[in-house]
């Protein structure tokens, strides 16, 4: 099994634990630059895989599964938006050549993102995998994830005799995650767009990887793992929503200022805080999970709330702790009702 | 046929007990019966218990009052305290469900609603008919005309069948694109429940057996001028109808008759609308000279009735993709609804009362 990008948490986490498995001989990790992580005892082939050489790697190796993991937003270390989108356009260009190239692939698991559906006020409210988008992602990430997949669609079709799986994954967030939106939800106080209030839909770290494993390996009975499928939590949660349960308040800001902001932070290389982010907390995007379910066979273990949950404890508390609030009003419930001369039978469940 | 159909429904009678007939049905209705005059049944009679004892106390946010009404009063103001300081620590520690179109069905039922219903009972005083025609569980679909330049008959629809159906159902209006596009109002219709009308959410909701309700006049019925009143527009392309087909759910028309009058269009800023990227911009007697004054709607008297279910699900199905059968439907569909306006304009003493 080869597996790209593993110098990223989640690659790193997710060699570690295919190891593990019965039926996996050997994973060779391949990245350009060395993980700062330890890969369990991977074979660790360092090699940039916008570089012919990666051919060479696969064919040397004879791996049968590929897991292409280095579809990323943002740069690890401190590279450019330039580079990023290279190693996931051209990246998955050669490492889509190699598969073509060796015979010995049978299976390719690629990770997209929901990205990929964009986010637009004239979306339907709740996507499918064949939901074409209103308006194609005009660049960034969303941009790079549609192309790839692009590019996967037309590896499948030359090669039919290798299952092709392309995950879909809504918002990553846990305790790790290195997301934007994680980086997003760790500011002390949260810009929001005025008069929006998006719907959210996350993915826990744990499901990730685990759906990961079960595409990896040969499908289990009753259920097909080539094809594509949207990942993500059940339920939803509203942006407003997210910051109480995290306890750290808003600052809504008009759409044309969010937009110059962001701008603006993005010119001085502060932050990757790309157009689509900003699409995606003005006008949210929700997709449908039914094909996750019945022909992949696998449900998350951790709902959106309840990653959402997760990931908060792993992060402090805001400015406006949840509990220090709930507590107030409970005092103030407990005033009233001593107020009002009645034993207090029932306090504010 | 389908004009056959309605007409015995509250024809041919006098107008006193036409009004008092429907009247009967209703649970808030039916406490009154010893009135015997029409006029004072209409205005105390759209009046829930819920609503009424809002007003009672002045407290914003409470929960339905569930005591018993014999308790001495601070023992229910106490409750009612309690249920709205708890209902606050849920909003503000975030602990509270939105599905997945974003429909916040708490605060729907305990702010938005209550934000919508003195409009609803007090300044247009709607009356509704024929509530017991939308079924208590599993999905229909609301077919309804539009009018008044701003949707305010959709948000009364959707107060209309909150506070009068039996099953207590929630109404899920489909809206134009122009509601998700526009701040502040995209995402309350988002927390009413309001989505995208698009084919993909109205077989969503209705697969979930969702009460769903559409206009498919659209911007052409909404922003027609004053002197087309009551004269429905085309229903669109009739997708409402495959739709409804797709998902065997009945369709049932629901003519409103008041919210053409709210804001009589005399007239409509073709340029200055193209400018802001809005389908029309209404010019009014009132609006907009009398700049913020004038967007305020005219006080008239609206009658919501909903109309007997047409049946979809003796179909074959490969009807939904027959053109023949669309068109047939939608006209049905259009033409009693047409109809029912028609009788509830000949019934109407006047605008205003």
């Amino acid at each position: 099994m080869l597996v790209t990008g593993v110098a990223r948490q989640l690659g790193g986490r997710f060699v570690r634990r295919i190891q593990r498995d019965p039926d996996v001989d050997r994973v060779v990790a391949v990245d350009a630059v060395p993980p700062e992580h330890h890969l369990g005892g991977a074979d660790f082939v360092q090699a940039d895989i916008r570089q012919p050489t990666i051919g060479r790697v696969l064919a040397e190796t004879g791996a049968d599964t590929v897991v292409h993991m280095d579809v990323t937003g943002t740069p690890l270390g401190g590279g450019s938006r330039t580079s990023v989108k290279e190693t996931n356009v051209i990246g998955t260009m050669q490492l889509l050549g190699a598969c073509q190239k060796s015979p010995a692939v049978k299976r390719l698991v690629v990770k997209s993102s929901t990205n990929v559906y964009g986010s637009a006020p004239r979306d339907p409210a709740v996507c499918t995998e064949t939901t074409p988008p209103k308006s194609l992602p005009s660049g960034g990430f969303a941009k790079d994830t549609v192309e790839v997949e692009g590019y996967v669609r037309g590896f499948a079709r030359r090669r039919p005799d290798v299952a092709v799986c392309v995950l879909r994954f809504a918002n990553i967030l846990g305790p790790g995650a290195d997301t934007p939106l994680a980086s997003y939800f760790a500011l002390p106080v949260l810009p929001t767009v005025f008069g929006y209030d998006p719907r959210l839909q996350f993915v826990h770290e744990d499901d990730v990887i685990e759906v990961l494993r079960i595409s990896s390996h040969e499908p289990r009975r009753g259920t097909l793992n080539s094809g594509t499928f949207n990942i993500a939590g059940d339920g939803v949660l509203v942006l407003s929503q997210c910051s109480r349960r995290l306890g750290r308040p808003t600052v809504p800001l008009l759409l044309p200022a969010v937009t110059w902001a962001g701008s603006l932070v993005r010119t001085l290389g502060m932050t990757d805080f790309s157009p689509e982010q900003i699409r995606l907390l003005t006008h949210g995007r929700v997709v449908d999970t039914t094909q996750m379910r019945e022909t992949l066979g696998f449900r998350p273990k951790y709902s959106t709330a309840e990653t959402f949950a997760d990931f908060a404890r792993g992060r402090g508390p805001g400015l406006l702790p949840p509990q220090a609030l709930a507590g107030a009003v409970d005092r103030i419930a407990a005033l009233a009702l001593r107020g009002s001369g009645h034993p207090p039978t029932q306090s504010a469940n | 046929m389908a004009d056959a159909k309605v007409i015995p429904f509250d024809d041919d009678r006098s107008r006193g007990s036409a009004v008092q007939r429907p009247s009967r049905r209703r649970n808030s209705g039916s406490r009154r019966t010893g009135t015997t005059e029409p006029v004072p049944v209409r205005e105390v009679q759209p009046l829930p218990v819920r609503g009424a004892a809002q007003e009672d106390v002045s407290v914003t946010q409470e929960e339905e009052p569930s005591g018993p009404p014999g308790r001495a009063d601070d023992g229910g103001l106490e409750r009612r305290i309690a249920g709205g300081l708890a209902f606050l620590r849920r909003r503000l520690t975030g602990d509270y469900e939105v599905d997945d179109f974003g429909y916040d069905a708490e605060l729907t039922d305990q702010v938005l609603m209550s934000v919508l219903r003195p409009l609803y009972e007090k300044y247009f005083r709607v009356e509704v008919k024929g509530v017991e025609n939308i079924p208590a569980e599993g999905g229909a679909l609301i077919v309804a005309n539009h009018s008044g330049t701003l949707p305010l008959d959709g948000l009364m629809m959707q107060v209309a069948v909150h506070d009068h159906h039996p099953a207590g159902r929630h109404l899920r209006l489909l809206a134009a694109d122009l509601v998700f596009v526009l701040p502040v109002v995209n995402e309350l219709a988002r927390k009413l429940g309001h989505t995208l009308a698009c084919s993909e959410d109205a077989e969503r909701l209705l697969g979930q057996g969702e009460l769903v309700g559409v206009m498919p006049e659209g911007f052409k019925g909404i922003g027609k001028p004053f002197s087309e009143r009551y004269k429905l527009q085309r229903f669109g392309r009739g997708g409402f109808v495959s739709t409804a087909l797709r998902q065997d759910v009945p369709i049932i028309p629901c003519s409103i008759v008041g919210a053409e009058e709210i804001y009589p269009m005399i007239g409509n800023a073709k340029t200055l609308a193209r400018l802001l990227g809005f389908p029309y911009f209404p010019l009014t007697p009132t609006f907009p000279w009398l700049g913020p004054l004038g967007a305020v709607p005219l006080p008239t008297k609206w009658t919501i009735q909903f109309g007997e279910p047409i049946p979809t699900d003796g179909y074959p199905p490969e009807a939904a993709e027959d053109p023949m059968l669309m068109f047939n439907l939608t006209d049905q569909v259009r033409e009693q609804i047409q109809h029912t306006l028609y009788k509830l304009l000949v019934q109407r003493r006047s605008v205003f009362f």
